[in-house]
């Protein structure tokens, strides 16, 4: 009898545990569909429902500067994640790999821009850039959305190198192989889960970026989230809905396509172990 | 010959893979670091300009009864926002890491979808919804809640609510990974010898999980301080946090040793609380991603 009570409170605690949890991720997934719903109003502004229509997503093409602040976005997010990853993923290895004077503190500062208000790092690289002369622009975007992409690139994949790394390294060049070959075809490929989180991670960091991107940004040209932070005093348009959520569809079905990858070259790795 | 051998052997490699990043760290962290706790010691010249002469002005208007009231509101805007992130995350991370492993995963990629989408997009949502007359007003008319629209639109409440849902997965996250780390046997080992569920609660998992749960606090408040951009979006630049006042020394007001000397204040009080973490825990630990 005690033990039925038991399983009844039990799951009478499980039902508690799922009614919680969605009520959480309705309140995580509600800004994004009133994001979506909203894209497809029929005013100009978006200050209530005004009826359907998808007139902003075929004028959404044809509105020259929220086109050209994502092409300036992408830009910016592509390069810096080709940037930071290189140097994360060899950064990542050495630190891991080699005993020098003043690891210990680069290590601690590469926890500073993951740490310390991002408004502060902005701050300091802006008054930096000026005491130097260095033009606001592209240039300084990238160089600060770097900065906060490095560290954290740098934390993912070491936390996928293995302390076994070593050994294959070493057979490979026992072997006869020389350095650059063992690192292309020995050490990259077991830590390429790493590095292909730690580029996705740099990319969505960057693509979504405001505060630096708005600190650092020049007169001419800025990048999407710095155009939408400017709109909202007049009210932002559907038309950046529109564009938002045609965003997240790619991102949502890059996804799924990487995991699908992933989970096909697992297996196949699997099936050539049986082998 | 050995020592050139040597130099081939580590040194080189050495420099060429740590070589980078370090460059980087120094060039774009610690200098620029270093030189705004410098600036914060400069004065203000009449055209906004730096004059190069000590002082610790910047330091005193800071205790101004104008800029301190912010400073003091964003503390406690802050932390109530960690509060509640702690108390609406913890039993969340608790029922997601008590499923199967697979599942779980699954669950916590949930919580990250969301947050793909731009984050101003998702604030300006929270807009539409509560503006006079959006849905949430619409449905309190229809249901006889309140016969007057109510106002949300620029309230400390709104922008509360754009924190919490910005910063709950900067929570959830640490304080999942430390419960699921958590042994299944020391719970049942307190249970077998008769603790209760409370009991075993308070004395087991909360202590063990507790460097998670500092990893989420540091993870929440310290950004909650600096990010303007909530206030500007839900705020409507009538709730000023500091974030947002030192954004405007580096804009149009163009004082920046008080903007260096804000700047300087976050880091103390982000040094402080990294202080305390390392205590009991370490800091290569910390969840961060």
């Amino acid at each position: 009898m005690s033990l039925s009570k038991l399983q009844k409170r039990k799951r009478f605690g499980e039902l508690i545990g799922m009614i919680y949890s969605i009520a959480i991720y309705t309140v995580l997934y509600i800004p994004v569909l009133v994001m979506m719903i909203f894209s497809f109003n029929d005013q100009r502004y978006n200050y209530y429902w005004n009826g359907f229509t998808t007139e902003w997503y075929s004028k959404l093409f044809s509105n020259s500067t929220v086109i050209g602040s994502l092409w300036y976005s992408i830009i910016i997010a592509v390069l810096a994640t080709v940037i930071s990853v290189t140097i994360a993923t060899i950064g990542a290895l050495g630190l891991r790999k080699y005993e020098f004077r003043g690891r210990k503190f680069i290590n601690n500062m590469l926890f500073i821009p993951i740490i310390v208000p991002e408004i502060v790092l902005a701050v300091a690289l802006l008054i930096i850039f000026m005491k130097v002369g260095l033009a606001l622009g592209m240039g300084s975007i990238l160089l600060g959305h770097c900065t906060f992409c490095i560290p954290y690139a740098v934390v993912t994949i070491k936390g996928r190198i293995s302390g076994d790394g070593y050994s294959l390294e070493e057979a490979s060049m026992d072997l006869g192989a020389s350095r650059i070959q063992t690192f292309f075809n020995v050490t990259l490929p077991s830590i390429m889960p790493g590095v292909m989180s730690a580029a996705f991670l740099s990319f969505t960091l960057s693509i979504d970026d405001v505060v630096m991107s708005n600190m650092l940004a020049g007169a001419k040209n800025s990048t999407l989230p710095v155009l939408i932070l400017s709109m909202n005093k007049s009210g932002i348009t559907p038309d950046i809905n529109a564009l938002t959520t045609i965003m997240i569809l790619v991102i949502v079905i890059a996804m799924i396509l990487n995991n699908k990858i992933k989970n096909a070259l697992s297996k196949r790795k699997k099936a050539e172990g049986i082998l | 010959m050995i020592q050139r051998n040597s130099f081939k052997r580590k040194t080189l490699p050495a420099l060429a893979m740590a070589g980078p990043v370090s460059i980087w760290m120094i060039l774009f962290v610690t200098l620029p670091m270093l030189y705004i706790i410098y600036i914060s010691f400069m004065s203000r010249g009449v055209f906004g300009d730096v004059v190069y002469t000590f002082s610790l002005d910047s330091y005193n208007t800071l205790l101004d009864s104008t800029y301190f009231k912010v400073i003091v509101k964003s503390i406690k805007a802050a932390s109530l926002t960690t509060l509640l992130c702690l108390l609406i995350g913890y039993p969340f991370a608790y029922y997601i890491a008590n499923k199967p492993k697979e599942v779980a995963s699954k669950l916590i990629m949930l919580i990250m979808i969301p947050f793909w989408t731009n984050s101003l997009m998702r604030l300006n949502s929270w807009l539409l919804l509560f503006q006079t007359s959006g849905p949430i007003n619409k449905f309190l008319l229809f249901t006889g809640v309140t016969d007057t629209p109510l106002n949300f639109v620029y309230t400390n409440g709104l922008v509360m609510v754009g924190l919490i849902t910005s910063m709950l997965p900067f929570a959830v996250l640490p304080m999942y990974s430390s419960i699921e780390k958590l042994s299944k046997s020391l719970l049942e080992a307190s249970a077998d010898l008769g603790a209760s569920k409370r009991t075993t609660f308070f004395k087991i998992t909360l202590p063990l999980t507790f460097p998670g749960i500092f990893s989420s606090i540091i993870l929440v408040f310290i950004p909650s301080l600096g990010m303007y951009y909530v206030t500007d979006m839900l705020g409507g630049g009538k709730v000023l946090y500091i974030g947002n006042i030192i954004k405007n020394q580096f804009g149009a007001i163009r004082n920046w040793p008080l903007g260096a000397a804000l700047s300087v204040l976050l880091i103390l009080i982000t040094g402080l609380l990294i202080f305390i973490y390392t205590r009991f825990a370490k800091i290569e630990d910390m969840e961060v991603v």
